[in-house]
């Protein structure tokens, strides 16, 4: 499969027949295994911005775990997910998780309520170059002024949501997965975050945003991936929302109806 | 400010909580038909006690007053440090507490401290690693400990120690009635080994499961979730994260421990025949001798209490959501 | 993959079994008490002393007699005991947790303020308080046990009624203007028994444990009657005689008693909450 102009496609993320299951007791003895994605295939390119969209509790989630490895012990998955044209198995996903491959989670539930912003950025590094560089990013994303020395409480929700964001860009991470980056923020600071996903697509990285909200991603988003039932129903190119005929699956038109 | 308030608010709680607690204890010792009042005139051990003494003794505990009056009158004396006279060891109350106090308190610390430590870096690898073959060790010897009686573990120690290997003392070898003086250092750090190690024992398995349960919810959260993500490895996590957010619940655990030590010291030192608060307690309680028995209760109560203040205060000061005036 | 699935699956059945099998354990040891006791208490100085033995499992003590019997009749003692002062106990919890919820911040204030109290006397002291206060004795053991252990599963009772109060029906109840007494009886005891029953069940290791510490010190149950406690209490005297068979093996079965409730506790716990179960 994997050959040198795969790689030459700039393809950043290729997922295949994903299939994500859980194990759940049905009843006092007995327990079933839960399928909640399968046959999931996701692509995402250098430079651009892939939208997820489904609802809440369609394992939107578990996708973004299972592209990190971080699925809980219960959950197992089969199918194949590549980064740059390579495997990733479980011993990669260590190494490249956090530096180019990194999560952006949904809100501030995500940060250690008692280690300081500044502090969780670092992730322990105390270079000097490093300090510079995320004093740099803080300022970029309007984090100055002192916030590197502020506990998640003291942050809002649009401010710890750039903070998170923040760290993706202090490791120059070539594949970002945006996970439900936006609940609670109101549509005006929620626009402000999924633009800078969109400029840290134009820089270069693959963005993988996956949201409930159609509406926003259709406003950042190349590409719209449809999830409906664990599995992608819909793959298809932004501008093709702007009529119904030019979708195909009875759930994505269902969808484009609710949006007038 | 918002902290001296909420402290200040939490010592009139406390001083309150104590408050109503001595009087339970008063009504208590009140009712009981060892009544001092009652049994002490006709007590045989008492029939030495001098005229002037039995008069003290009536007089502190106000004979014929009300109930309420005579709660207040001995309130107002304890509180200026007159705790009346023990019966059976014939002193000041205060005096014997005060030297019952100093032999127990090297158990108390001793205990106090161990179980901190080890308890806490038990629970923290156990819940680290949950499931697996270390936890389950751990885990196992917590359930079992929490399962066993305390005095049971000291007779083992006692049987494997003293009867068994004879390296260690088989205690009642500081007879009630000899001065704390008379006894060595050594001597004293001998006796006071087993009890110890006995009250060690129980006490690690009780800060253990607690902080296990506390670690295991640190490390189902979003942001260690997000710190794995991010790339830090399980041991840079549990440093990193779960110690931190570990250490304030466990403070509180740590100081809730004293109400367990104290009423752990009753039953160690009595298998022990360790001459301290504990063994005071059971001599008094059995003898009838009920200032003694009430002061007692009344001090290790305000223990409890002060070590729940402390906790109190401390999380107020290291937990930046309360030091920063925002409630959880 | 598959391997391990069925190996949980199993180990959950497992564990209903040998839920039944400890239930009736303890069950037989219970009823076994009373009808061993004479037995338990016969004295033979033909057979004092006697190390363990296939006739006598755990040996016989200085008035020859059987330290197994003496055992099962003092663990049976201890609980039926612990049966009635743990429901009396899981009774107060429930009366004042729902009170606690139901009526008010001033009650609720109230209940708290009594936990703190309840929690802040060393329960050993309080014990001994009561036991003297009453006269020792069974009467004691029962008020004093009842007493110092209601507080934290009335904790829970309240969280519990709390969080049900907010739901769909009662609230709706409450509209209809159906009194509250009748809403705790009809829509919330339901919810609450699994909880007060699992809260029951472990508290027995607590209760059993302070009623055995209880007797050991002498301010419970009097020599004359059988008692763990009691048992091991004498087995002190005899250490050094080197009759250890007198000490450890009524102290193995008090653990073990113990632990079989702190252990159905926790599975029933998770049996009842399937949610929980992810261990």
């Amino acid at each position: 499969m994997s050959n040198i102009n795969n790689c030459a496609d700039n393809t950043v993320l290729d997922i295949r027949n994903l299939s994500i299951s859980f194990q759940q007791y049905a009843g006092r003895f007995s327990h079933t295994q839960l399928e909640t994605i399968h046959n999931l295939n996701v692509k995402v390119h250098a430079g651009e911005l892939v939208a997820i969209v489904g609802a809440s509790g369609s394992g939107k989630s578990l996708l973004a775990h299972s592209i990190l490895g971080i699925l809980p012990y219960n959950a197992t998955w089969s199918g194949e997910i590549r980064y740059r044209g390579e495997l990733l198995t479980q011993t990669r996903i260590e190494e490249l998780r956090g530096s180019e491959i990194a999560l952006v989670p949904q809100g501030v539930s995500h940060l250690d309520p008692l280690m300081k912003i500044g502090t969780q950025i670092l992730k322990g590094r105390k270079d000097a170059a490093t300090r510079q560089k995320m004093e740099e990013v803080l300022e970029r994303y309007g984090l100055g002024d002192g916030v590197e020395n502020l506990y998640p409480f003291e942050l809002s929700g649009g401010m710890a949501r750039r903070a998170l964001i923040s760290m993706a860009v202090l490791e120059d991470a070539k594949l970002i997965i945006a996970d439900e980056p936006t609940p609670g923020l109101d549509a005006k600071l929620a626009r402000r975050v999924l633009s800078h996903f969109r400029e840290l697509a134009d820089d270069g990285a693959g963005v993988l945003l996956i949201t409930h909200d159609l509406e926003l991603a259709l406003e950042v988003a190349e590409r719209i991936v449809v999830m409906h039932d664990g599995t992608a129903v819909e793959d298809t190119e932004a501008c093709n929302f702007a009529r119904e005929e030019t979708l195909q699956h009875p759930y994505t038109k269902a969808l484009w109806r609710a949006r007038l | 400010m918002e902290v001296a308030v909420k402290t200040a608010k939490n010592l009139v709680r406390v001083a309150l909580l104590l408050l109503c607690a001595s009087a339970i204890a008063f009504t208590l010792v009140s009712i009981s038909p060892l009544d001092p009042l009652q049994t002490n005139i006709g007590q045989a051990a008492l029939g030495s006690l001098s005229a002037e003494q039995t008069a003290q003794l009536e007089s502190y505990w106000g004979v014929g007053e009300p109930p309420i009056q005579r709660y207040l009158s001995w309130l107002g004396d304890f509180v200026r440090g007159d705790m009346g006279i023990s019966l059976l060891y014939r002193q000041s109350v205060a005096t014997v507490i005060a030297e019952k106090l100093a032999n127990s308190l090297l158990l108390l610390a001793f205990a106090w401290v161990i179980s901190g430590v080890l308890g806490f870096t038990l629970g923290i690898i156990a819940g680290a690693y949950q499931g697996r073959a270390i936890d389950r060790a751990i885990q196992s010897y917590s359930l079992i400990i929490a399962s066993t009686p305390l005095f049971w573990i000291g007779i083992m120690l006692l049987l494997i120690f003293a009867v068994w290997l004879q390296i260690a003392p088989i205690g009642l070898s500081v007879p009630i009635g000899m001065e704390a003086a008379d006894v060595t250092l050594i001597d004293r750090l001998r006796h006071a080994i087993l009890p110890a190690l006995a009250l060690s024992i129980t006490g690690i398995a009780n800060i253990t499961l607690h902080t296990r349960e506390k670690m295991i919810a640190v490390m189902g959260s979003d942001y260690v979730l997000f710190a794995r993500a991010r790339g830090e490895s399980t041991r840079r996590i549990v440093t990193r994260h779960g110690v931190r957010n570990v250490i304030l619940p466990a403070m509180t655990l740590q100081f809730a421990l004293i109400n367990e030590i104290l009423a752990g010291t009753i039953l160690v030192e009595q298998v022990f025949s360790y001459p301290g608060l504990g063994q005071a307690v059971v001599t008094a309680g059995l003898g009838g001798d009920m200032p003694l028995l009430l002061a007692i209760t009344v001090i290790s109560t305000a223990l409890v209490f002060g070590g729940n203040f402390i906790a109190n205060t401390l999380y107020g000061v290291v937990d930046p959501r309360i030091r920063k005036g925002v409630s959880k | 993959m598959r391997w391990r699935l069925n190996r949980r699956m199993n180990r959950r059945m497992a564990t209903g079994i040998l839920l039944a099998i400890v239930v009736v354990a303890l069950v037989a040891i219970a009823i076994a008490g009373p009808l061993v006791t004479e037995q338990a208490m016969a004295t033979d100085f033909a057979r004092k002393d006697l190390p363990p033995s296939w006739q006598h499992p755990f040996g016989t003590d200085w008035m020859g007699r059987d330290m197994f019997l003496r055992t099962i009749a003092g663990l049976s003692t201890s609980l039926r005991l612990g049966m009635l002062t743990a429901s009396l106990s899981a009774g107060i919890a429930l009366l004042l947790g729902s009170l606690a919820a139901t009526f008010g911040r001033l009650l609720d204030a109230t209940v708290s303020w009594l936990i703190d109290l309840a929690m802040g006397i060393p329960h050993l002291l309080l014990l001994i308080l009561i036991a003297l206060a009453v006269g020792k004795g069974a009467a004691g053991i029962i008020i004093g046990v009842m007493v110092t252990h209601w507080m934290a599963l009335a904790r829970v009772m309240r969280a519990e009624v709390l969080q049900l109060k907010q739901s769909g029906y009662v609230l709706a109840s409450e509209k209809l203007g159906v009194g509250k007494l009748t809403i705790i009886r009809k829509h919330m005891l339901p919810h609450l028994l699994p909880q007060l029953l699992v809260g029951l069940v472990l508290l027995f290791p607590h209760v059993i444990l302070h009623e055995a510490s209880l007797t050991f010190l002498g301010f419970g149950l009097s020599p004359e009657q059988p008692a763990i406690g009691i048992i091991l209490s004498e087995s002190m005297r005899y250490l050094v005689a080197g009759t250890w068979w007198l000490a450890v093996f009524p102290g193995l079965m008090l653990v073990a008693v113990v632990a079989m409730f702190s252990w159905l506790g926790g599975s029933l716990r998770k049996l009842l909450d399937p949610v929980s179960i992810h261990e």
